[in-house]
């Protein structure tokens, strides 16, 4: 695999929009040809900002990128042709039906006569939508409608799929079928995805390697369980009744640092959270330096490192709570125990 | 080129198909002229009798008056159409395929353009039907056809414009609120330029639905004044040219700001 060039490479891309909102502070993705690469990150990480420039939607303030080969600034019709692309809102055309939006799509890219006709029945059957390809696409349900826009993107047999948080605002039952379907697609010969999500799950779940993405960069970047892996033994949290302030956080890291089998000390707020070579074993002694300290214990748990943990080791904040300071949208799993 | 042209092609289909499957807004866009036709014709039947209309009938002066008003009137919300496209993702998922982006414009063009050339006919035919005379013939109907056309693609575009600029609907139905009867009632639609005020008179001139106006009317009566139908369509096109033009200007910048 590593002979043969990226499928999608971006480098050092930097992207303001007006009102000196940074959207992307020097984002690099290498993408490898045939894989499913996970862009992992709260909402108004830039996830959206370098698939835009990917797909040749928008343009960086610098750096470069090169999709299936071509530049995407130099020759964004040969990238066009190289790609499908699933956005957040990939408005197939509520008026027309299903079979209309593919044959249209399908033009677009210069399909004509028996070809196009056989791709779109192929695709219809694919997606379970032969039965509702002669109706009117508003009446669909959301999960219809989206395996619709992943039918739109796959209809010319892109090199690279683009895939823009494909499961958000999906039922548990949607959400599901869709992860089977992109699971199918990824042991399709060739095609590379490239998917964005803010489900930890979703990116543990499908993509072979993740990169995960805070404030417009990528902070760190591996496979799902070596990234797990990197953190040594157990997540332990502990959430306190007050937040102890900055010079409580110091004299209680130092507190805790000093425990034997006990790691990597963050303070957030209310909450701790620790690594330790044996959860289980750490908890009584860790929970006897806190009480020590007069500090009083709302809750403990020791788990399996998360995804979760990973975002909170190289983001330096919990997941969650980026998600809801940078964004808009509360929707994201809070990781969990795993 | 000739990719540009069907692609452009498609894009109409596409918008026609969409419309005709609306059949409430479809039949609306075609009933509501019926309405002034035959609301106007009645209340204002008995104005022809101050004189200067050119004819006996109120009906036959109404006419093109009501095409015209028409065509203004349902160009000027095409934003809301090139909004919905923005705001639903339609624009962008055409925009990361390799369709030409002049037929993404175009076809919005051309598909506003079939549809003010049928709804201007209808009114035709429906006049026909209530007795309206066209001294004019079918070569007088065809100007004012074009004309109505003409004036819907200048304020189809500028009603584009103003949505991908602004993206928000208050702006657009604002804006049209605002526009519509000014803009109507300061043109020679329903009154014989000889009976309105001289300071509307002079405002008239100035007013491209005026232009559409005078220029159709002319075509349509017993002796046309080409020089006066060639000036007014001629001033139509280039507004309308200048009009679009400014559209893919803002459709480019529109682009530059996803």
């Amino acid at each position: 695999m590593n002979t043969r060039a990226p499928a999608v490479q971006a480098r050092q891309l930097i992207k303001t929009y007006p009102g000196d909102v940074t959207a992307l502070n020097g984002m690099d993705v290498t993408v490898e040809p045939g894989t499913v690469f996970g862009l992992l990150g709260p909402n108004g990480a830039g996830k959206s900002t370098t698939v835009k420039i990917l797909t040749t939607l928008a343009r960086p303030d610098s750096g470069t990128a090169t999709v299936a080969g071509h530049d995407v600034l130099r020759h964004p019709d040969r990238v066009r042709r190289a790609i499908g692309v699933v956005a957040q809102n990939s408005g197939a055309d509520p008026g027309a039906t299903g079979r209309e939006n593919l044959r249209l799509q399908g033009r677009l890219y210069g399909l004509r006569g028996a070809p196009l006709d056989r791709r779109v029945d192929e695709l219809l059957d694919r997606f379970t939508l032969t039965e509702a390809a002669g109706r009117q696409v508003k009446g669909y349900s959301g999960g219809m409608r989206r395996r619709l826009d992943v039918a739109l993107g796959l209809v010319h047999n892109p090199e690279v799929l683009f895939l823009d948080e494909p499961t958000t605002g999906l039922d548990p039952e949607a959400r599901t079928a869709m992860w089977e379907e992109i699971g199918r697609l990824a042991g399709e010969e060739g095609l590379t995805i490239l998917l964005t999500t803010h489900y930890l799950e979703e990116a543990d779940r499908l993509a072979e390697r993740i990169a995960i993405v805070d404030r417009g960069r990528v902070v760190v970047e591996g496979t799902p369980d070596s990234l797990k892996g990197e953190l040594r033994g157990d997540a332990v949290h502990v959430e306190l009744r007050e937040a102890p302030g900055e010079a409580g956080s110091t004299l209680l890291t130092g507190a805790l640092t000093g425990l034997p089998g006990v790691h990597e000390v963050l303070f957030d707020g209310r909450r701790i959270s620790a690594r330790a070579d044996d959860g289980a074993a750490a908890m009584p002694a860790l929970l006897a330096a806190l009480e020590r300290a007069g500090v009083t214990v709302v809750s403990a748990t020791v788990a399996r490192p998360s995804l979760d943990d990973v975002y909170l080791r190289y983001a330096g904040r919990r997941y969650a709570e980026a998600d809801a300071a940078d964004g808009s949208g509360t929707l994201a799993l809070a990781g969990g125990a795993r | 080129m000739s990719n540009a042209v069907s692609q452009t092609w498609y894009m109409t289909q596409r918008q026609l198909l969409v419309f005709a499957r609306q059949p409430a807004y479809a039949i609306i866009t075609l009933i509501q002229p019926v309405f002034w036709l035959f609301l106007f014709g009645n209340l204002f039947k008995k104005v022809v009798e101050l004189g200067g209309f050119g004819t006996t009938s109120y009906l036959d002066y109404l006419v093109p008056g009501v095409v015209v008003m028409s065509a203004l009137s349902s160009n000027m919300w095409a934003g809301m159409g090139t909004l919905e496209e923005i705001q639903r993702g339609t624009l962008n998922r055409f925009l990361t395929t390799p369709v030409s982006r002049a037929a993404l414009m175009n076809g919005n063009v051309v598909n506003n353009g079939l549809v003010t050339a049928g709804q201007s006919l209808i009114i035709v035919l429906l006049g026909l039907l209530g007795g309206a005379e066209y001294p004019g013939g079918i070569g007088g109907t065809a100007v004012l056809v074009v004309a109505a056309v003409l004036l819907g693609t200048i304020f189809g575009a500028l009603s584009n414009a103003l949505g991908m600029l602004v993206r928000e609907r208050e702006s657009i139905i604002g804006i049209n609120t605002f526009l519509l009867l000014p803009l109507t009632f300061l043109s020679s639609a329903f009154m014989a330029p000889s009976q309105m005020p001289g300071w509307m008179r002079h405002t008239a001139d100035f007013n491209p639905l005026n232009w559409a106006m005078v220029a159709g009317r002319s075509a349509m009566s017993a002796d046309p004044d080409w020089g006066a139908v060639l000036g007014r369509g001629g001033a139509l096109l280039a507004l309308a040219v200048a009009a679009v033009w400014l559209s893919i200007r803002t459709f480019r910048s529109y682009q530059r700001s996803v």
